[in-house]
């Protein structure tokens, strides 16, 4: 069992790594107390407390996992089972239900066997502690032991339970989803779904129509993430050396008015450009492209078109933050660096390369990577703007849909569950893989590894 | 230009072409920024109902649109208000606290999982909510929730618990262990310590991450619409999308009335609050 107080920890970790080192040369009080014994009793819950001497921690630990047994036992049992089966008497057995009941019976089994190991371990590690001459605390002593170790897991509790039922679960559904047959044709409750294995896997990169579709939408999803999220980087890089200059005046009002894009909600100004950008009323038509250019430009009906108008408006959307961030970090580079520069004669860009772009970096990085990851999941605009279109003949997806928005159509739109569940296992797949990329880098990450 | 690199310019003429170029990039920047939404303002002014024929400049100027958004029977606008207020309310509450909860129990304790925790918060905080929906959808509808606020609420505080642990984590760490240490020697209990020292220091953090579980409810539209079904239930973001999304050019100039309508508070907290929660933002990124 761990110790959960912080300021004893330490302490009794320590005591406890030298009990260890010194169990050699120690003699050992309890020589007859034998820690196999303990664990091998506690495989009925509490018994090996009981061996250790602990009957209240014993008993209230038996009567608890009795309990859990007896309440949950028939659900985890049919719940297991309906997940193989899901479900037998079409149109009676909804497999959804199955699915999900299944879901959860695994997730409580989990709970079941983590605790099951704890009460073993703790049953172990008691009697170790024994057989070196450890006292067993009294009945108040125990309890203020119990609710000192039990009390992180308290506040966590709350948070844990909804975020199991709110995200875990949903994910886990999901990726069972995706071995399924569940599409438009074979939909529950009328059908039952059946397990297939990788055949989703297998068909989206066998079958050309979803294969093409799939390589289309997902270099897509790269290049939109990419040249978006750059460009609104480099734009905001560009406004914030501009502005910084200390003769720029009005700096406030440049600053108030920047920010603007990223203080009004995003959904309605996109909404707005869609109907600024529409092909035969919109504004940017005929306003302005047709008066001083004499043509208009099939925005929303030409993919390539669309794929343009969605990166500017990205750019517009996104810039303000990367804007704020910059300016924040100019403000704190020091003059000395730049006077130093003057003395050894460097030019206004070897100023920026070398002392204005790297400090803006190095302060930046961790979230300017969160800009990308940002852009790559980024759902609103592209269904806002044009719900993923213009059409394009021969496949699922639009010529604007990114991967997110394409799973989104193919459930909600095209009912091809399993096809959707399939697309986002991968997607989820990339995301995982970046993440772990991205904790290594992040500095929270190497600082919890020195606890 | 090309005149500037052959002769040699005094000192002074080149900072004058500096500057009324940094000028002239910052007006044309102010443009491309304020042409949409004064375009927007214009066009709720506008009569009539679609976009074609508005102008920015309105050559009836009317009131009609806001006036139809508040008083008209049809109109479901402040109960949509009434919603999201009612949902942006709860999810505040209940999910600082819960996140505030969590938060101190990763920053002060060492617990078994905790580390596990971590990462499964880290790699959580990746995926979008959206990527679920259609379990959610299910789960909704088995346990009879779907197409009401409180199936809304709780899935708001589930998303909300990962993103914002972390930032919250992150703050509570740089609040020195000495002071609940010292209290513990007085014989603070665990709950004493949280509510009476660590609370009140995690203050601005606090705000901040309350402050985001207050507008999200404003400014997201495709969980509502996954989530609700009648329009009684809906959303402003929701119904503000439906405007357009049911017959586009036909009510374009109420939606313009109802986005200028949410756009103004919300801009103006951000505004108002810009450096505090860009702060907010940055160390969740760097710290967390």
């Amino acid at each position: 069992m761990l110790i959960s107080n912080p300021d004893s920890f330490n302490d009794q970790e320590d005591t406890f790594m030298a009990a260890k080192k010194e169990q050699d040369n120690r003699v050992l009080v309890n020589p007859k107390h034998n820690p196999k014994t303990a664990a091998l009793l506690s495989i009925i819950p509490g018994f090996g407390q009981a061996y250790n001497k602990r009957f209240i921690k014993g008993a209230a630990l038996f009567i608890l996992f009795a309990a859990f047994v007896i309440a949950a036992i028939d659900f985890i049992t049919t719940g297991l089972q309906g997940l193989v089966t899901l479900g037998e008497v079409p149109r009676e057995d909804d497999s959804r239900v199955f699915l999900s009941n299944g879901i959860l019976a695994l997730i409580l089994s989990t709970f079941f066997l983590a605790f099951y190991t704890l009460n073993i371990q703790d049953a172990f590690k008691d009697a170790k502690r024994i057989q070196l001459g450890w006292k067993v605390p009294n009945i108040s002593e125990g309890f203020k032991n119990a609710w000192d170790t039990s009390f992180p897991y308290l506040l966590v509790g709350p948070g844990l339970i909804l975020l199991i039922f709110v995200v875990i679960f949903p994910l886990l559904f999901m990726v069972f989803l995706a071995f399924t047959n569940y599409n438009l044709y074979n939909a529950p409750p009328r059908n039952i779904l059946e397990w297939v294995g990788f055949e989703n896997f297998v068909n989206l990169f066998a079958i050309s129509e979803w294969r093409n579709t799939f390589i289309n939408v997902l270099s897509w999803t790269l290049i939109w993430t990419f040249v978006a999220t750059t460009l609104q980087i480099a734009l905001a890089l560009f406004l914030a050396t501009i502005v910084n200059d200390p003769r720029i005046k009005f700096k406030k009002l440049i600053r108030t008015v920047f920010i603007l894009p990223w203080a009004v909600p995003a959904f309605t100004t996109i909404i707005i450009f869609s109907a600024l950008f529409n092909d035969n009323f919109g504004a940017i038509n005929t306003a302005i492209l047709q008066p001083i250019f004499g043509m208009s430009i099939p925005w929303l009906t030409d993919a390539l078109w669309t794929r343009i108008a969605i990166i500017m408006i990205q750019v517009w959307l996104g810039f303000p933050f990367v804007y704020a961030l910059f300016t924040g970090v100019l403000q704190s580079i020091s003059a000395d660096w730049y006077e130093a520069a003057d003395i050894d004669g460097a030019s206004r860009w070897q100023k920026f390369q070398n002392i204005t772009f790297p400090h803006v970096m190095f302060a930046t990085a961790p979230l300017l990577i969160m800009q990308y990851s940002f852009n790559f999941n980024n759902f609103n605009i592209i269904y806002l703007f044009n719900q993923g279109g213009p059409a394009v003949r021969g496949q699922t997806a639009g010529g604007s849909d990114i991967l997110i928005s394409w799973i989104y159509g193919l459930t909600f739109e095209n009912q091809q569950f399993n096809m959707a569940a399939a697309i986002s296992i991968i997607l989820g797949l990339l995301v995982a893989g970046f993440a772990f990329f991205q904790f290594r880098r992040s500095r929270s990450f190497k600082e919890e590894g020195t606890f | 230009m090309a005149a500037a690199k052959r002769k040699p310019m005094s000192r002074k003429a080149k900072t004058r072409l500096e500057l009324f170029g940094s000028y002239t990039v910052i007006l044309i920047m102010f443009v491309i920024i304020l042409y949409p939404l004064l375009w927007t303002l214009g066009v709720s002014l506008n009569t009539g109902s679609g976009v074609y024929g508005a102008s920015i400049i309105p050559e009836n100027f009317t009131l009609e649109h806001y006036e139809w958004l508040f008083f008209d029977p049809r109109s479901n606008y402040l109960l949509w208000y009434q919603n999201t207020l009612i949902v942006a309310v709860s999810v505040t509450v209940i999910a600082t606290f819960m996140i505030a909860l969590t938060a101190y129990a990763f920053s002060r304790y060492r617990f078994k999982g905790r580390k596990n925790g971590l990462y499964a918060f880290l790699l959580l905080q990746m995926f979008p909510v959206l990527m679920a929906m259609v379990a959610l959808y299910i789960l909704l509808n088995t346990v009879n929730l779907l197409d009401s606020l409180i199936g809304l609420i709780i899935i708001y505080i589930g998303g909300a618990i990962p993103m914002n642990a972390f930032l919250v984590k992150g703050y509570f760490d740089t609040i020195p262990r000495e002071l609940d240490e010292s209290a513990k020697i007085d014989g603070a209990g665990h709950f004493r310590i949280f509510f009476q020292i660590m609370l009140p220091l995690a203050k601005p953090i606090l705000a901040v991450v309350a402050l985001f579980n207050f507008m999200a409810p404003f400014m997201d539209f495709i969980l509502p619409r996954i989530v609700l079904r009648s329009p009684e239930n809906f959303t402003l973001a929701l119904g503000l999308f439906n405007f357009v999304n049911d017959q586009f050019a036909n009510n374009f100039t109420r939606f313009a009335a109802g986005a200028i309508l949410i756009a103004v508070p919300i801009a103006a907290v951000y505004l108002f609050l810009q450096r505090y929660l860009i702060s907010g933002l940055t160390s969740g990124a760097t710290k967390g």
